[in-house]
C-alpha cells in the first residue's frame, strides 16, 4: 500500500499524469477552438463577421454551442438499432483520442528540474507509432459506418457506406506515403523520425523531409484529408445531396461528439504530418526545452490549412474522388515508394 | 492476468459471432475477437504483429465484411425456419463441425503432449523476432516461398473475384 502511495507521488507519475491531462483536455478544447476559428476564418474569406455576439469578438461562442448541445433533446429514430446507434459515436471518438496516443509533441523535458530523468511529452513512445495512427485511424471508419447503418435511414446509410469506400480507397495512398517516409528515416516511432530532421542543409534550409520527400507529402495531405471527411473530399456529409449524411439522425451530445472526432482527427492528421514532414518541434531562434512553441506554431499553420482549403475548393464529383484516388494518388505513392527504396538501397538517402 | 483478459475477449467475441442472430453484430464480435487476439501479440512482444493484425484484419477486412453484410442487408438467421427449408444442413454440419472439433482437439493435445510443459520448448527454437527490419529480412530469405505462394494464392483470388463480377459480354 505504501508502495503504491510513494508511487502515485512521485514526481514522474504525476508529470506523466498531467501529460496524458494536458492531452485530453487540450484535443478537447482544440475542437472547441476549431469550430470557431472554423467560423471566422469562413466569415473572413466570404467578407462577412462571423460570430460576434457572445463575448468579446464571439469569443464565448464555442461556449455557447457546448452547452446548447448539452442540453438538447436526445432524439433517436424509432426503428434504429439501439445498441449500435449508441456505440457508433463513441467508437468515433475513442479512435480519435486513441490515434494521438503515440504523437510527441516536444522534445524530452526535466520540467525546469522538477525530474531527475527527462520525460518524453508524449502519451507513450510506442516503436511502431506510425502503424498504431494508422490502424486507429482504420477503426475510425466502424463509427460512420455504423451511425450510418444503426441509423436505419436512406441519407444515413449512403452517407456510411460512401465514407467506408472512400477511406478504404485513400487508405491505401496514405499507407504508402507514411512507409516512404519510414524507410527514409529508418524507424516508425514518430520521436526517432522527428529527431532524423535535425540541422541544415548548406547551413539554412532545415532538414525537413517535406523537402526531401514533397510527394509523399502532398498525398499524404490529400489523403489525410479524405480520412478526415473534410472539404474538398467531404462525401459522407455532403449537404446538398445527403442531408448530413451518417449523422442526420443525430442530435444533442451524440452528434456534437462526431464533431469532436472529426476535429480531434483533424488536429491528430496536422501534427502526424508537422511529426512527419515538418520537423516536429524542431526550429530556429526558440531553445529546444521550449520546442512545443515551434509544434503548436506547426499545428496551428496545418489547421489553418484545412479551413482554407475547406472554403476555397468546391467538392468534387463522386467519380473524380474515386478516379483520383485510384488513378492519380495510388500509383503516384507506389512510384515514390519504390524510387525512395532505390534511394535508400543504393545511395543510402 | 493480461493474458486472459486478452484471451478471454477472442474466445467470448469468437463465440458471440456464432451465436449472434443479427450478422452485422457477429461481425463486429468478430472484430473484438480480433482484438483479442492483438493483445496476445503484443503479450508475446511482437508489437508489430499486433498492429498489423489490427490494420489487415480488424481494419480492412472487416470494413468490407461489414459492407456486403449491411449492402446485401442479410436478414436475421431464424432457426426454425432454416431447418423446414434446409432439411439435411443441421445434421451435415453437426456431423462435419463435430469431426473438425475432433481433429483440433486431437491436435492440441498432442502438441501439449509434445512440447511438455507449456510455453517451454516452442520459443527456444524460434528466437524472438520482434524488429520490423528483422522480420522483414526473415521473411524474404528464410520463408521466401511461402510468402510467394501467398501472394500468388491472394493474386488467383483477385482474378477470380473480377472474372465473377464482371458483366458476361453476350
Amino acid at each position: 500500500m505504501a508502495d503504491i502511495i510513494a508511487w502515485v507521488t512521485s514526481p514522474a507519475f504525476i508529470a506523466y499524469a498531467s501529460i496524458v491531462g494536458v492531452v485530453f483536455m487540450g484535443l478537447q478544447i482544440s475542437a472547441a477552438v476549431m469550430v470557431y476559428a472554423e467560423r471566422k476564418v469562413a466569415a473572413f474569406m466570404q467578407q462577412r463577421l462571423g460570430p460576434t455576439r457572445v463575448g468579446p469578438k464571439g469569443l464565448l461562442q464555442p461556449v455557447a454551442d457546448i452547452v446548447k448541445l448539452l442540453f438538447k433533446e436526445e432524439l433517436r429514430p424509432k426503428a434504429a438499432d439501439a445498441f449500435l446507434f449508441t456505440l457508433a459515436p463513441i467508437i468515433s471518438v475513442a479512435t480519435a483520442y486513441l490515434a494521438f496516443a503515440p504523437v510527441p509533441f516536444g522534445a524530452p523535458t526535466t520540467f525546469f528540474g522538477l525530474l531527475d530523468e527527462p520525460m518524453a511529452l508524449q502519451v507513450s513512445d510506442v516503436n511502431v507509432a506510425v502503424l498504431v495512427i494508422f490502424a486507429a485511424s482504420s477503426m475510425g471508419v466502424y463509427g460512420i459506418v455504423l451511425a450510418g447503418w444503426a441509423s436505419n435511414s436512406k441519407y444515413s446509410l449512403l452517407g456510411g457506406l460512401r465514407s467506408s469506400a472512400q477511406m478504404i480507397s485513400y487508405e491505401l495512398a496514405f499507407g504508402m506515403s507514411l512507409a516512404t517516409v519510414v524507410m527514409v528515416a529508418g524507424s516508425m516511432s514518430l520521436r526517432e523520425i522527428v529527431d532524423d530532421q535535425q540541422g541544415y542543409w548548406f547551413g539554412f534550409i532545415p532538414q525537413w523531409y517535406i523537402f526531401l520527400q514533397p510527394i509523399a507529402f502532398f498525398v499524404f495531405a490529400c489523403a489525410g484529408i479524405a480520412e478526415t471527411n473534410r472539404a474538398p473530399f467531404d462525401f459522407p456529409e455532403a449537404e446538398q445531396e445527403l442531408v448530413a449524411g451518417y449523422h442526420t439522425e443525430y442530435s444533442s451530445m451524440r452528434f456534437a461528439m462526431f464533431f469532436m472526432a472529426e476535429y480531434i482527427n483533424m488536429v491528430t492528421v496536422s501534427a502526424v504530418a508537422v511529426n512527419l514532414f515538418l520537423g516536429g518541434w524542431h526550429g530556429p531562434f526558440i531553445p529546444p526545452e521550449y520546442g512545443w512553441i515551434w509544434f503548436l506554431i506547426k499545428l496551428a499553420f496545418l489547421l489553418f490549412c484545412y479551413l482554407w482549403l475547406r472554403w476555397t475548393l468546391p467538392r468534387f464529383r463522386y467519380d473524380q474522388l474515386m478516379s483520383f484516388g485510384w488513378k492519380v494518388l495510388l500509383p503516384l505513392a507506389t512510384v515514390n515508394l519504390l524510387l525512395t527504396a532505390a534511394g535508400v538501397l543504393y545511395f543510402g538517402l | 492476468m493480461l493474458f486472459y483478459l486478452f484471451a478471454g475477449t477472442a474466445v467470448l467475441g469468437a463465440l458471440l459471432v456464432v451465436t449472434q442472430k443479427n450478422p452485422v453484430y457477429s461481425v463486429l464480435a468478430l472484430i473484438g475477437s480480433f482484438f483479442g487476439l492483438s493483445g496476445l501479440y503484443v503479450l508475446l512482444e511482437a508489437p508489430f504483429v499486433a498492429v498489423v493484425q489490427i490494420i489487415i484484419y480488424a481494419g480492412a477486412i472487416m470494413v468490407l465484411f461489414l459492407f456486403t453484410v449491411m449492402l446485401l442487408n442479410v436478414p436475421r438467421e431464424d432457426a426454425a425456419e432454416w431447418d423446414r427449408t434446409h432439411p439435411l444442413y443441421r445434421p451435415m454440419a453437426v456431423r462435419i463441425g463435430g469431426g473438425l472439433a475432433l481433429l483440433l482437439a486431437l491436435e492440441l493435445g498432442w502438441a501439449l503432449w509434445r512440447t511438455a510443459g507449456l510455453g517451454g520448448g516452442v520459443a527456444d527454437e524460434h528466437p524472438a523476432v520482434s524488429s520490423v527490419a528483422e522480420l522483414g529480412r526473415v521473411l524474404f530469405t528464410d520463408y521466401m516461398f511461402a510468402f510467394e505462394v501467398t501472394s500468388i494464392l491472394i493474386i488467383v483470388a483477385m482474378v477470380g473475384a473480377v472474372i465473377l463480377a464482371k458483366k458476361r459480354e453476350e
